[in-house]
């Protein structure tokens, strides 16, 4: 089967920060819709479906949200959908916009949303409710310790330090130096991050993501409707999705499919991806990548699942062989990444984003020099939904 | 200009019913001091903590299986940071799979000094054999019960 090729006309990316009291949550919305706009040439009378990415609505603070966000994307009279799968949430409505135009029922479709996570402030206390109320939730689960205890199996089994961790925030920042939409922006070195405060081992502060208020959009057309109107387009040519099943303690024991360690179910979604994409050797064929990873520890289980390296050798590869720099062999999180940004209900959209923007040649500062096809990444859930994308220029 | 904001609290409670796999599990915790699993009879393994139905198999799980108290540790976090409306810091938690079980069950460690993350770290390594214990005042909950390593 022949998929129909999808295209990204217009992009938008508002500044990710700590807050954003000058703008009210729809506003935000509106910020990122009319970047896209204006970057796709484009009016909202010609946006045909609307995809909205909205994740867990207690980061806002505002039920269904999508209600409040449906005039900022121009949603009256249209095809729109909501779309939550936590952090995929971004990516996952990308797939969604690309489904509609794929399956013909539109030529144009706005993929859309915002976040405030900064107006909270305690997102670690919300996301202790997206566990189970009976066996986890009391633990109390979270995402930084859910992810602290990946870190630990993926010490014991690849030899991982807490030293290569700080390797990723120290490459992700000074990446994110060149971005001036990134919420993180100052360099730090190896020591800095070792010396911030332990959050919960072996996971420090420097470590995170922040809590980023900030929107993100992008309109997708059919490959008809780029050809009749002679647009410029970068190429969605692979999709991937995929779950793993919800309780942690059953990818540890005996005889489980997989290993908390890994990113087992995003390895899968990665090779859906480039299977569609006609990718058989991601390491040697991917120009870029954009790595949905919110803890430095996470980004190697994310570059191992997206193939571009082999499991459990990609602390080595960036700590003895300069790998996925700036600069070096295949690229990751050119952008900063999720750690220097994390507006949640938008930041998989942006992996998207700037992995279409460095396909394009449009990433300014920290463009990788004659890149052509990436691959971007999203994670949601307890490590349990994930989707992937292939992007061609 | 001047910028406005509006403060707003969420204060919910629910009542959540465990159902029956669940109220059993707990019923003998809170009576008897003794976890069990639940076997999954088209793969032989042992779901601890229960569940009505396997994830692999995706079949109904038939018989209970008493595990522990011994186990050995599959992973840990130790907690530094305070996160309001969560336990007070430091606190260590992680999955343990008890004796009989396939899968791992979450709990809290206990009788470890975590004021040196590092030291703490080594007594809590992925593979070091833990026990079960058991509060006086059980109230059928998955609080109940703690890990301690076993010296």
């Amino acid at each position: 089967m022949k998929a129909p090729r999808v295209g990204i006309i217009g992009i938008g990316q508002s500044e990710y920060k700590p807050r954003r009291n000058d703008a009210n949550y729809p506003e935000l919305v509106r910020e990122a819709v009319a970047l896209a706009l204006n970057d796709a040439k484009m009016e909202l009378d010609q946006m045909e479906a609307i995809v909205y990415s909205l994740a867990p609505d207690a980061l806002l603070g505002i039920a269904n949200a999508e209600r409040l966000g449906v005039d900022a994307v121009g949603a009256r009279n249209k095809r729109f959908m909501r779309i939550n799968t936590g952090g995929s949430t971004g990516i996952s409505s990308v797939n969604v916009g690309y489904s509609h135009i794929a399956a013909g029922a539109c030529d144009v479709a706005l993929v859309a949303g915002a976040d405030k996570v900064g107006e909270n402030g305690d997102a670690q206390t919300i996301m202790n409710k997206i566990w189970d109320p009976i066996y986890e939730r009391p633990l109390p689960q979270g995402t930084i310790t859910m992810l602290a205890m990946s870190a630990i199996r993926y010490m014991h089994k690849y030899g991982m330090t807490q030293e290569d961790m700080a390797r990723i925030t120290v490459k992700n920042r000074q990446h994110a130096a060149l971005n001036p939409k990134a919420h993180l922006r100052t360099p730090v070195t190896i020591d800095e991050v070792m010396e911030s405060r332990m959050i919960s081992w072996p996971i420090k502060l420097y470590d995170c993501c922040p809590q980023s208020s900030g929107g993100c959009a992008m309109v997708l057309a059919s490959e008809d409707y780029i050809r009749r109107h002679k647009l410029d387009a970068v190429w969605i040519t692979g999709v991937g999705n995929n779950s793993e099943s919800y309780y942690i303690g059953d990818r540890m024991g005996i005889g489980y499919t997989a290993d908390h360690a890994d990113a087992h179910a995003l390895a899968v979604a990665c090779r859906q991806a480039y299977a569609m994409a006609g990718i058989t050797d991601p390491a040697r064929q991917i120009d870029v990548a954009e790595l949905y990873a919110p803890f430095s520890n996470t980004e190697f289980h994310a570059i191992e699942a997206a193939q571009l390296a082999p499991l459990g050798l990609s602390p080595r590869l960036l700590r003895e062989e300069g790998f996925f720099r700036l600069g070096g062999p295949i690229p990751v999180n050119p952008s900063g990444g999720t750690l220097c940004s994390n507006p949640i209900a938008v930041t998989a959209m942006v992996r998207v984003a700037e992995v279409a923007l460095q396909v394009w040649g449009r990433a300014g500062d920290h463009q990788v020099k004659g890149a052509k096809v990436g691959i971007a990444s999203g994670n949601g859930g307890d490590h349990q939904f994930f989707g992937a994308m292939v992007v061609q220029s | 200009m001047e910028l406005l904001t509006r403060t707003e609290k969420w204060d919910l409670t629910y009542n959540h019913a465990l159902g029956e796999t669940a109220s059993w599990f707990f019923t003998q915790i809170r009576d008897n001091r003794q976890i069990y699993g639940r076997k999954d009879p088209k793969s032989g393994r042992v779901l601890v903590p229960p569940r009505a139905f396997s994830d692999q198999t995706l079949q109904p799980t038939e018989e209970w299986v008493p595990v522990g108290p011994h186990g050995v540790i599959e992973c840990f976090t130790i907690v530094y940071e305070p996160f309001r409306g969560l336990p007070d810091p430091p606190y260590a938690f992680g999955f343990v799979r008890l004796d009989g079980a396939d899968t791992a069950v979450g709990g809290y460690f206990k009788g470890v000094d975590l004021s040196d993350g590092a030291k703490a770290a080594e007594k809590l390594a992925v593979g070091t054999k833990v026990i079960t214990r058991f509060k006086d005042e059980r109230k059928g909950d998955i609080l109940d019960f703690w890990f301690e390593p076993q010296a």
